[in-house]
This record gives C-alpha cells, structure tokens and sequence, in this order.
C-alpha cells in the first residue's frame, strides 16, 4: 500500500458487505463520485449517511426532483428579486451576491471541512442532468458569470449518487464514477442487518419472520416485492402486536406492511389457495387465457 | 501486461473505456486490490462495470481470462479436512510481503504436486506445507500473494470462484425483464411540445422583457404552459393461442405502456393472429366489441407510433390469401398481408415487436409469415435490447423496407 487513505469501515447502525464498503474505499481513494444502484430498501441513501458518521464529516443531501436542473445545484440567481428590489429601490441591487445562492453542490465546495455529499435519487431529473454537471464533478469548481468569481472546493468532497434506475445514465457520465449495484441481502445478511434494527428479537420470531418474507419474495408476479425497511416495519408490527412466533406463517398477520399492492395480496391469496395448481399461475392472471 | 484483459473485456460487450482503464491502473499502482485476485476482482468490477446489467458479462469474461487460476480440483480428501479448521485473522507485515515473490503458476502447480506427494500430516500455520494460516502458497486463510487457495470458508473469496457465481445474471440486458426496465426503455419515446391546456409555470423570459419595457420599466412577469410529450402510440396486440406461451412477457409490456403516462394518447387494440377488416377492443377478440381497420386508418393521423407485439407465426395461407381468417364464420376480402402493407403505408412510424427471440425466427414453424411481415415492418425481438431499438426506430421514418 503505497499511501493510507481515509478508510471506510462502516458504521454501528448500518451493516455494509465487504463488497460495498471496498467500492466505498475505491471512490474515495480515487475521488470519484461513487453510484450507488440497488432495489428500493436496500439502504442506498443511509449508506452516505453511514459514511458521513463513520468518517466524522457533515452530509449534505442534495434530493433530486424532475424539475431539478444541474445549475441549481450550483447557484441561482434570483434575477426576479432584482428586478423587483429594483423597482422599489429596498436594497442595493448593484451588488450581484446578494442575489447569488449557492446550491448543495456550491455548499459541499465551500464548507470549511470535508463533507460528504449526497445526490439522491439522479435518475430523478431529466435525462440530460448528469451531462450537465460533468465538468463540475471532475474539477470540483464552477464560474459565476455574475459575479466574475470562480467557487473552488476548499476540501474534495466525497460524493455518493443514488440511483433507482428510473433512467439509463449518460455513459460519458458514467465513465466517471465508480459503480456498485447493491444486491439484495441473502438471508444471513439480513439477519445481521435486523439485529441492528431490533437487537432484542426473539429468535424464533425472527426465524418464521424471515421464511414468511423470504417465501413472500419469491412469488412470482408480484409487482413490488418487499424490501429490508418493509421487513423491519413487519417486524415490530409482530413484535407490539404480541404476534406468537407459530402463528406468523398460518395467518400472515399485518400483511399490509408487506405487501403494499392490491393486486399483489390478490396474486398471493390465489396462490395460497391453489398451491396444488401453482405451475398455473403464470397465466392465471392473464387476458390471453382464453386461448389456453 | 494484462492489457489483454481489456480486450476481452470489450470483446465480451463491455463498453469499457480508455478513461476507465486508466482509472484502474491508477488504481493499481495505488495498490487499491489488496494484493489478492477477489480485490482485483471487485476494484476491476466498480470501476470498469457501470451497470448491473452487464455483472454478468463481466463475470463471465473474468473468469473466462483468469480460469487458469481456480482452485485445482480433485485434492485426496484428507487435504480437505486438514484445510476445514477455523483460524483467526492473520497480521501481514511488510517483512512478510517482501519475502513472497510472486510465484509464476506453472511454478505454484509444480510445487502443489510435490508438497501433494510428500505430505502426509496437518499443518497450520506454517510457511511450506498445504495447511490453513501461515504462508505457505498453498492451504486457505494464510497469506501469500499469488498463492494457490484451497477450500476454505472464504477468508478471502476465490475471485474466480466469485466470478463464476454468476448472481448478476438475472440482470443481462438481452434477457427479458420486468414491467419497470420496459417503462424506463418506454420513457425514451417522447417528442416535446408545447401543450394547449395546463398551468402556466415558466417564466417566458423575452415575453417579460417586451412587457416590462412596454411597461416603461414597471416589471410585468409573464409565464408560459411547460413543454411537454407529444407522442401518441398504437398499440395493436395478438391475442390469438400461439402467444400463450408469452403471455407473461407481454403482460408485462402491455402494464409498461398502460403505465406510461407521458403520452399524449395511448390506443390499445387486438387482433387474432393476423389483421384484417376488424380490430377488437379486448383481448378475447369479441365479435360485437370492435373498430373497423379503416376507421383507425383514416381516423387516426400519421403521426401516431404504431408498435404491434405479435409472433407474426401462422399458417401462410392466413396471411397471404382471401377468407384466409382463422375465426369461423368471417370472411376477408383482403389477404392480411394486404392490410398489413396498408397499416405500414399510413403510419409511417411503426415497428413489430416480437417475443420469439430472434435466433429462432429463422427456424420456426412461422419462418415464411415471420420472414413476410418483416419485410413489411422493421422486426425486433420482445426483450429490453430488442424494444431500445424499436423505439430508436420509431423516432424517424423507417423506410419500407421493400414492397412486393
């Protein structure tokens, strides 16, 4: 090892894999932003919450919308407040600042110690937004026109954008940044991961939880299959609901935390019905059966 | 030196770049892969790979390229055992690196074949026998650059082994998927333009000028309706019995576009197998539940993108003759392909979408139907790479691809 960078470990509330936290530690060693992909609840936002914590630094989060445009994320200038102050003549409208405001990414360049910078959700916005902060990005600077001033980061910081693949990225965007796609946790990861969440579970609870969620995962067809969040929502529902362990995978109490689709509880119910018939399902639903 | 590695890479489909090359030697000189295979795998992996949907191709390309390097199988048993023991976690020192050269493999393998026949007893910990610990090369959980692993409960995973894994497949591109990966290929079909109706919310900033300066400077704000999505799509769906089979794919097209709401008009209807003077409104082709063909055609403008999803497999007679209708009972005085020539002559941006994959068009039971309507519409399979490209297609005039 040539030289020691600033090395991730993870954090006491949030369970990282080897995987994760050795892309974690490439991006910063190489300062590139890192994308984060992953089903939704796999813990792409609280993973720069994680690092933020571990590593002693501010997180700033930039949420991206669809109306977002890149140079919000810089600065905005509020020409209309001008021009207003300007006919009122409130305040001194030759002096440009004023009406500059720095954006997440102007904020993260001029915070006095290095932070980590969050952009949530990129695919989000339009297609052309990632282009749009290339050159931001890679020279960790940008110029105000307005002003003549050139906003330089005093710290590089560590950049993580989440991305819930709404959109395909840019590729001149994506040659820029290291990419790790969360997988969705196997059964001994999301037991670590639950433990952190409710360290007092029974585990007996946990273990028919677990293989109700698991089973509930696998069901074909399902439209929006349960995630970590939805699982550890679940759990303490079981939990104040003094739910005894035997009964979770006869009765599936509290079934609506799961499964958020009617649709999905309809497909599930069938399926429960008709186990013997379970090699139909594909098609039970289907216009085309008719031809059958 | 393993410049080749880059090569295969690109030759597997990898859109791998210079830049990002560049990125992972830097990377290495950095000594970012730890020294052993499963580093290199994951540092290769993150910066050379930007979607999951080519893990798999990667997977396959690296262990492909570094195959050479897995675990030798067939070890007596004994070996296994003696390797099944649990060991703490081993401090490496520098003094330690330095003394372990990287051992070229033909070497490893040579020597794996002489410690074989020599050793008859457990080892752990030490720096020559197969054992766990130490640093000897061969054994698990010890140390040695460039060493050979044998079983072990993946101390420092086999990268290969990780590799041939292969847990990323389900995301190949050219596989089909799920409603979303459709919406998101959906979303990519759109032509801006400025809507009649709606809430003004943008600032029309040469507007405002004009009026603040008609206004001798007195600001006047004047906000104009956002642009927004143009595109109208027909979608025209077989329903007849060779698509069971593909029922649950085109389900899941037909709930993308359903979802899709960023277009302006959606029209869906169905036919049977192939198209002639009726479109049904419903997937079970009722007889008293449909539109006239000519209606839609002079109805509907030009500029509506036409996407049929069908097999386009039937008997040719269906296709190519008078009264060829598969329905009982109904007579056409067009052949379908008549129709079919008709559709295509007036929108001008329409595409097939069909869910046999493209390798078997030649070679099923429909080649001549299939072969005939494709020389009418631009042809793609019903997979997401397949649906890229119709939409590509849709977004310009396609010429006819030849008339006859």
């Amino acid at each position: 090892m040539a030289k020691k960078y600033v090395d991730y470990r993870g954090s006491s509330d949030y369970i990282v894999s080897d995987e994760l936290r050795n892309s974690v530690n490439i991006a910063i060693a190489l300062q590139k932003p890192l994308l984060i992909k992953g089903e939704p609840g796999t813990g792409k936002t609280m993973l720069a919450q994680s690092i933020a914590d571990s590593l002693e630094m501010n997180l700033i989060i930039w949420n991206i919308k669809s109306t977002t445009k890149a140079q919000e994320g810089l600065y905005v200038y509020d020409t209309v407040q001008r021009l207003y102050d300007s006919q009122f003549g409130d305040s001194n409208v030759a002096d440009i600042k004023q009406y500059i405001k720095l954006g997440k990414l102007g904020e993260a360049f001029l915070a006095d110690k290095p932070v980590v910078l969050l952009i949530d959700e990129i695919d989000k916005a339009d297609l052309e937004f990632p282009n749009d902060l290339l050159w931001e990005l890679d020279q960790m600077s940008f110029y105000i026109p307005e002003t003549k001033e050139t906003i330089e980061a005093k710290n590089r910081p560590i950049v993580i954008i989440t991305s819930n693949a709404e959109k395909e990225l840019p590729d001149a965007f994506l040659r820029r940044c290291i990419f790790h796609y969360i997988a969705f946790p196997d059964p001994e990861g999301m037991e670590k991961i639950i433990k952190v969440h409710h360290p007092k579970l029974e585990m007996k609870l946990l273990q028919q939880a677990m293989e109700t969620f698991y089973m509930l995962r696998n069901i074909s067809n399902i439209q929006k299959r349960p995630s970590t969040s939805e699982l550890i929502d679940w759990l303490q529902a079981l939990v104040v609901g003094g739910i005894s362990p035997g009964r979770i995978r006869q009765e599936l109490p509290f079934l609506g935390v799961l499964l958020k689709k009617n649709e999905d509880l309809d497909i599930l119910l069938t399926q429960l019905n008709t186990k013997t018939q379970a090699r139909n399902q594909n098609t039970r639903s289907s216009p085309f059966n008719r031809y059958r | 030196m393993f410049t080749k590695f880059f090569y295969v890479l690109k030759d597997s489909g990898l859109p791998v770049s210079m830049n990002e090359w560049q990125t992972l030697l830097e990377a290495l000189e950095a000594g970012m892969a730890g020294s052993s295979l499963t580093g290199f795998y994951y540092l290769c992996r993150s910066v050379l790979v930007k979607t999951e949907a080519h893990y798999d191709r990667f997977d396959m390309a690296f262990a492909n390229y570094f195959s050479d390097i897995e675990t030798p199988e067939g070890l007596p048993d004994k070996i296994w055992e003696w390797l099944d023991k649990e060991l703490p976690d081993m401090q490496i020192s520098d003094e330690m690196r330095r003394n372990h050269q990287k051992l070229d493999l033909d070497e490893l393998k040579r020597m794996l074949e002489e410690r074989l026949a020599e050793q008859n007893e457990e080892h752990h910990g030490g720096n020559r026998w197969i054992g766990t610990g130490g640093t000897s090369p061969f054994g698990h959980s010890g140390y040695h650059p460039g060493g050979i692993r044998i079983g072990g409960a993946s101390r420092n995973l086999s990268a290969v082994k990780v590799a041939g894994q292969r847990r990323f497949q389900e995301f190949r591109t050219d596989e089909t998927l799920g409603i979303r990966q459709f919406q998101v290929a959906l979303r990519k079909l759109r032509q801006f333009t400025t809507r009649l109706d709606g809430a003004r919310t943008e600032l029309d900033l040469d507007s405002t000028i004009n009026k603040t300066c008609d206004n001798a400077g007195r600001l006047e704000l004047i906000w104009e309706r956002p642009k927004e999505n143009g595109i109208k799509v027909l979608l025209l769906m077989d329903a007849g019995g060779s698509m069971v089979s593909y029922s649950r794919l085109c389900n899941q097209l037909f709930t993308a576009v359903n979802r899709s709401n960023h277009f302006k008009d959606l029209k869906i209807f169905y036919f049977h197998n192939c198209i002639y003077d009726y479109l049904y409104h419903d997937p079970w082709c009722s007889l008293n539940n449909y539109t006239e063909t000519d209606y839609v055609l002079n109805t509907y403008s030009a500029d509506y993108r036409v996407i049929i999803v069908g097999d386009a497999s039937m008997a040719p007679y269906e296709l190519m003759r008078k009264g060829g209708i598969i329905e009982w009972g109904l007579y056409n005085d067009r052949p379908g392909i008549d129709w079919f020539k008709r559709i295509r002559q007036h929108f001008e941006y329409s595409v097939w979408l069909n869910p046999i994959p493209k390798n078997y068009w030649m070679w099923m039971e429909g080649a001549f139907t299939i072969n005939k309507i494709s020389e009418v519409f631009p042809m793609e399979e019903l997979t997401i790479d397949g649906l890229q490209s119709a939409i590509d297609k849709l977004k310009s005039r396609q010429a006819i691809a030849t008339s006859s």
